[in-house]
């Protein structure tokens, strides 16, 4: 008798853990990035970036189409997957990380750290940046804005646009998650 | 009943397990599977002399300017044919992402021009692949040189040559492409009556990528029936595509003089391995129109 209040302690234990491990996705979450130079502006937007983290952990997955990010300029879109991220060979950009003191969360925003692994191109570096998060039953809303260096992701720019694009790209983000489901 | 209790015990540690990770594997899971285009089959809207399967993109104006110099081995004199040269520059505007029409003016034979292209098949990889694309293409021309003998002007219309051709196009890799143009051409007029009304011909086209942005291309096109008024050769070219931020910059040896399809296909004179060649450049700078459509959400 007594095995079996544990084997149902333990079965409702494990119900509770998959209860807390409780999921949010997003898969119209949007990723912009702006890039300044002397000779042009560039902006891309991408809305259809996927998302999706732990609630009971605090954990995100973040994973970016690139050939999504639309620019005002087509050509400019063609160059980008064709030349720069080389979007046949590294179709995604992906995020892991983790958003720190998520039990303290609620509806009010607050501004917290997350960090994780940023991979671009094929490259992995570690991010750590700030972002303003609201939590309710209903929606986990994530937003902030950090900058990559091209360089860094072993993305080359020719000397000859040298002006036209920056060494150091703004990217933001917006991601409204929604409860998952199965 | 002490094993069974350690068994489940495990079992349930190894769901948490499970379910703690792998949020990477939901979100493949949940990824849109659409339907991936093959972009890039050839940098540019022209392989060397003759067009490629790539279209400029809606609200895209492009300003090309392509030149033809003398024989190479014209000499020093001649400064290797730079002295001479043939030019046609033009404007081609994307009206949509699969359609796009241009014209343009040659030096040779005074000709004006005006084309179509039309995206068909687009090669995918996906749900539904299909391995290659292909395009219709249709231009006139109009050749407005007056050398006529007196009292035999042409009219109107003995002036317009038409053409026809297929593109087909396949990406076998990042760095490898092929594209194969069965062209039908038309005159309204011939100079002699051994002169066919109409030519057949079919063409074909590479590209090998160097780098990221240097391609070597070639391009060949064989005239099944050639025209008998003139010593006709079929067209060969080679040419390196340098891309270069905004535009492709192409240059070329070819032993055609000429820039659209009707003359370099059917009108070529020199030979190319008789050292006739001729050295020759396509420019081109793009102006966007309107803003780049967003791409729709698709939520198959």
């Amino acid at each position: 008798m007594k095995s079996l209040y544990i084997i149902l302690s333990l079965l409702l234990f494990s119900t509770v853990v998959s209860h807390a491990q409780e999921k949010f996705l997003t898969k119209q979450g949007s990723v912009s990035f702006f890039s300044s130079a002397p000779v042009e502006d560039i902006k891309a937007d991408n809305n259809q970036v996927l998302s999706i983290i732990n609630t009971s952990n605090g954990t995100i997955a973040i994973a970016i189409l690139m050939k999504s990010f639309m620019f005002e300029k087509s050509l400019m879109q063609e160059h980008f997957n064709e030349n720069y991220v080389e979007s046949d060979k590294y179709p995604k950009a992906t995020f892991k990380g983790e958003v720190l003191n998520f039990d303290t969360l609620n509806q009010i925003e607050q501004e917290v750290t997350i960090t994780g692994n940023i991979t671009i191109h094929g490259v992995t570096k570690t991010l750590k940046t700030l972002a303003k998060i609201s939590k309710t039953t209903d929606v986990i809303s994530i937003q902030g804005s950090f900058t990559v260096k091209v360089a860094d992701f072993n993305i080359e720019i020719p000397s000859l646009v040298v002006n036209n694009i920056a060494e150091t790209i703004e990217v933001r983000f917006a991601l409204d998650h929604k409860p998952y489901k199965k | 009943m002490k094993n069974l209790l350690y068994i489940i015990a495990l079992f349930v540690m190894q769901l948490q397990v499970m379910a703690q990770d792998d949020l990477f594997d939901i979100l493949d899971n949940e990824m849109p599977q659409a339907k991936n285009y093959v972009t890039s089959t050839f940098k540019g809207t022209r392989i060397l002399n003759g067009h490629s399967i790539e279209n400029r993109k809606k609200g895209t104006l492009e300003f090309v300017i392509s030149h033809r110099f003398g024989r190479v081995n014209l000499g020093p004199e001649e400064l290797y044919g730079l002295d001479q040269s043939n030019i046609r520059f033009a404007f081609e505007y994307g009206v949509f992402d699969d359609l796009m029409i241009g014209v343009g003016r040659s030096s040779f034979e005074k000709t004006y021009d005006g084309f179509f292209k039309y995206k068909v098949l687009k090669q995918s990889s996906g749900a539904n692949s299909l391995p290659f694309s292909a395009s219709l293409f249709g231009s006139v021309a109009y050749r407005s040189i007056d050398d006529f003998e007196p009292g035999k002007e042409p009219s109107e219309s003995d002036r317009l040559t038409y053409t026809t051709q297929i593109l087909l196009a396949r990406k076998f890799s990042p760095g490898f492409s092929l594209q194969i143009m069965p062209s039908y051409i038309h005159r309204n007029s011939v100079k002699i009556n051994d002169d066919p009304h109409d030519i057949f011909a079919v063409g074909i086209g590479g590209r090998v990528k160097l780098t990221k942005r240097i391609a070597v291309n070639g391009e060949y096109h064989y005239t099944v029936n050639p025209l008998a008024s003139i010593d006709a050769k079929n067209s060969l070219a080679f040419g390196i595509d340098i891309e270069t931020g905004g535009h492709v910059f192409q240059i070329i040896l070819s032993n055609s003089i000429t820039m659209i399809e009707k003359s370099f296909i059917t009108e070529s004179t020199d030979d190319f391995f008789e050292g006739d060649v001729h050295l020759g450049f396509n420019i081109s700078r793009a102006f966007q129109f309107g803003k780049h459509k967003k791409r729709k959400l698709d939520n198959k």
